[in-house]
């Protein structure tokens, strides 16, 4: 048996000295406070901003409120409603998820399960995933009103003989398709972490069955990623539902009198009617309230869903950690 | 995969892996067609076929012969698809037009050496010009009256201070919090501040310019005292909010990355968690945050809805306190103004290819920094 004892050389202190320090270390308190405080910080404005919101704005809804479509002069407390806004945002959101969830998926089908990682068609397939989720929202909106209104929409209009501009305006399904572009990345993204967290040996199983690789995609692997791929869809309606700049010129309006009826048809949007109503307001201290409780509805339908999305991905990648 | 399996074919199988590669590429085409139509758009006022000199010399309708087809038609101010549909007299009837314009023009702006200006040309989109009744050269963007100044570079100026301020506020705060994330909190209170933080992200810009604009630009001035309410410091820390989810994420990302062996042989050295954290895994995930830094600059000076609510005072001015107004915010203001297909249109356009290029650039610096850090963390673990 070996016996470990302290040299004699060593002077009287350091023989006591454990794993722990004895002093007390000051640079390590003061810096983990200080990153912990940046923390802290981060996490009071958060909750200031929702605290303030959800109080101010508690009082301001009612259901008359989220069910009524407002007169023109929209500012006044007593009529207004935020109906058509809610209807156009879901509706262009709902649009959107059509266009974009189909191609997202296939294109994360692609990169996970068929692309070799390291071909340059999949490298660059990858860049340009990354570059447009860095593409400003308003170079979207440039793009909407450059390709689909004054491009697409014009010459549907020249080859149907329309009456007048109908596709060649700002209309919902313009907003909505530059929206479902500017969404891919998110759906993409999501949708390849959940394909990447299946256990391979699923796979091999299902070949080794006898299953062709589209069989073994469509029938073991997708269903297994189901809730990574909802998670892409959720993450992407409720960034889609807050954002304002990419639809401002491909089909908001600021008023409107009726509900939509056709995908040709503009509409009113809760985040852009919240952008009216704080920057254009004729007495901002009257529309306070009815301002507070819009921005209410919209971060009820936006983080609601973000929430949920957050939680099902957290799962997720506690799944993939879990396998390493 | 390695197993052949030649026994059968499978054109409905082959069918379908086609299309899925296919669709698959549509992310690169979709980069492609924004890069093309929103540089289409701005293309003329590259080639210099704008004008719009308010007083220019008129030419004499019975020198219509003497013109070039490509000279009548910028002299025209007509796309070549406008000048192909038109006949002869059209034409005769449109310079005709032009010539009586020109004689409508008051007699104000006659001896205006303004009016004869181009101010689409480069070096008044770039560089200080003496206008008429100007002291000394200036940038001006002022796109209405009847001589627009297109100046682009106040509004240059106006982003890059907003998103300066922006990120002097976020890096700080967001890579303190993603050290003491990563390396600090216990696992428990990760897994909670972790997603928290990336909540903030979820928040709507404009709600974020919303209580910028009604809260924080009122309490910033409590405590600052400055003159003006809305200014490029209140945007530019507005700004910073929605910028600090992205670079705490990428920092995070990164710090986390650094392989424990290299934590645990620190600790075991006799280094204390912070020695470990700030000389240690800091060194080795530097190029994690610098990316982070350069990805939250590309999303900072892409974001409209923020500036835009808190401040839009075209101003060329250095002075944080003073307002500003960003690419974004001027593109997102002036375009339901501005007439398709005019001057101003295509200016606005080529702001827009200009963010686009700027974003693209950071974003590929950012994306290539990453992976090279991957790969070295991968490597030597």
């Amino acid at each position: 048996m070996i016996t470990i004892t302290p040299p004699e050389s060593l002077p009287e202190k350091a023989k006591g000295r454990h794993f722990r320090a004895e002093k007390f270390d000051f640079a390590s308190f003061f810096f983990t406070a200080l990153t912990g405080l940046a923390t802290l910080f981060i996490l009071a404005i958060l909750a200031l901003i929702l605290l303030n919101i959800f109080i101010n704005g508690w009082r301001g809804l009612s259901w008359h409120f989220v069910s009524s479509i407002p007169k023109k002069d929209f500012f006044d407390a007593s009529t207004t409603g935020v109906l058509p806004m809610i209807v156009g945002t879901t509706v262009r959101v709902v649009v959107m998820t059509i266009f974009v969830l189909p191609v997202g998926v296939i294109t994360a089908i692609y990169l996970t399960e068929y692309a070799a990682s390291n071909s340059p068609i999949t490298k660059i397939i990858r860049a340009a995933v990354n570059n447009l989720a860095g593409v400003p929202s308003i170079v979207f909106g440039l793009f909407g009103l450059g390709f689909f209104i004054n491009f697409v929409g014009k010459n549907m209009d020249a080859a149907l003989h329309t009456p007048g501009a109908v596709w060649g305006q700002p209309a919902l399904i313009w907003a909505a398709l530059t929206l479902a572009v500017m969404m891919m990345p998110v759906v993409i993204v999501a949708t390849e972490e959940s394909l990447k967290a299946i256990p391979s040996g699923l796979r091999e199983a299902s070949l080794a069955l006898g299953a062709t690789k589209l069989e073994t995609v469509l029938r073991v692997v997708l269903p297994q990623a189901l809730p990574g791929i909802l998670t892409g869809g959720i993450l992407a309606v409720s960034r889609a539902a807050g954002e304002v700049a990419p639809i401002l010129f491909t089909g908001v309006a600021y008023y409107m009198a009726s509900l939509p009826h056709h995908v040709t048809d503009q509409f009113m949007d809760l985040g852009y009617h919240v952008f009216v109503l704080s920057t254009q307001s004729p007495n901002i201290e009257k529309t306070r309230p009815i301002l507070y409780a819009t921005v209410l509805v919209l971060l009820m339908l936006t983080f609601a869903l973000n929430i949920v999305a957050i939680v099902i991905r957290t799962r997720v990648r506690k799944k993939l950690r879990a396998l390493g | 995969m390695g197993i052949r399996r030649g026994h059968q074919a499978r054109p409905l199988e082959w069918l379908a892996e086609k299309f899925i590669f296919l669709v698959s590429l549509s992310a690169i085409l979709m980069v492609f067609l924004i890069f093309l139509f929103v540089a289409r758009e701005a293309m003329p006022l590259f080639f210099g076929e704008m004008n719009t000199a308010l007083v220019q010399k008129p030419i004499p309708i019975a020198d219509m012969d003497k013109l070039s087809p490509a000279q009548l038609q910028k002299y025209l101010e007509l796309t070549p698809a406008q000048y192909a549909a038109m006949d002869k007299d059209t034409l005769k009837l449109l310079m005709g037009v032009k010539q009586e314009a020109q004689d409508e023009i008051p007699e104000e702006f006659r001896n205006d050496p303004d009016a004869r200006v181009n101010t689409t040309e480069w070096r008044y989109l770039l560089l200080p010009h003496q206008w008429n009744h100007y002291d000394k050269p200036e940038y001006i963007w002022q796109p209405v009256g009847q001589i627009q100044k297109y100046n682009i570079i106040p509004l240059l100026v106006g982003t890059l201070k907003v998103t300066l301020i922006g990120l002097f506020f976020a890096v700080p705060l967001a890579v303190g919090a993603a050290i003491y994330v990563s390396q600090m909190a216990r696992p428990k209170t990760r897994e909670i501040v972790k997603p928290t933080i990336e909540l903030l992200s979820g928040i709507p810009s404009v709600v974020v310019g919303f209580f910028a604009l009604l809260v924080m630009a009122t309490v910033l001035q409590k405590i600052f005292g400055y003159q003006t309410r809305l200014n490029a410091f209140v945007a530019g820390i507005a700004l910073g909010f929605a910028v600090i989810p992205v670079i705490f994420s990428i920092a995070e990302d990164a710090l986390t990355s650094v392989p424990r062996i290299y934590t645990q042989a620190a600790l075991a050295l006799g280094a204390s968690r912070w020695q470990t954290a700030w000389q240690i895994v800091l060194p080795a995930a530097l190029p994690g945050v610098f990316a982070a830094t350069v990805l939250g600059f590309g999303r900072a000076i892409g974001e409209t809805m923020i500036v835009l609510m808190v401040c839009s005072a075209s101003v060329m001015s250095w002075s944080i306190f003073d307002s500003a107004r960003s690419i974004t915010t001027t593109i997102a203001a002036e375009m339901a103004e501005a007439v398709s297909g005019g001057p101003h249109y295509r200016i606005l356009f080529m702001l827009g290819a200009l963010l686009f290029a700027a974003t693209f650039v950071s974003n590929m610096i950012g994306e290539a920094v990453i992976q090279r850090l991957k790969l070295k963390l991968e490597g030597k673990s």
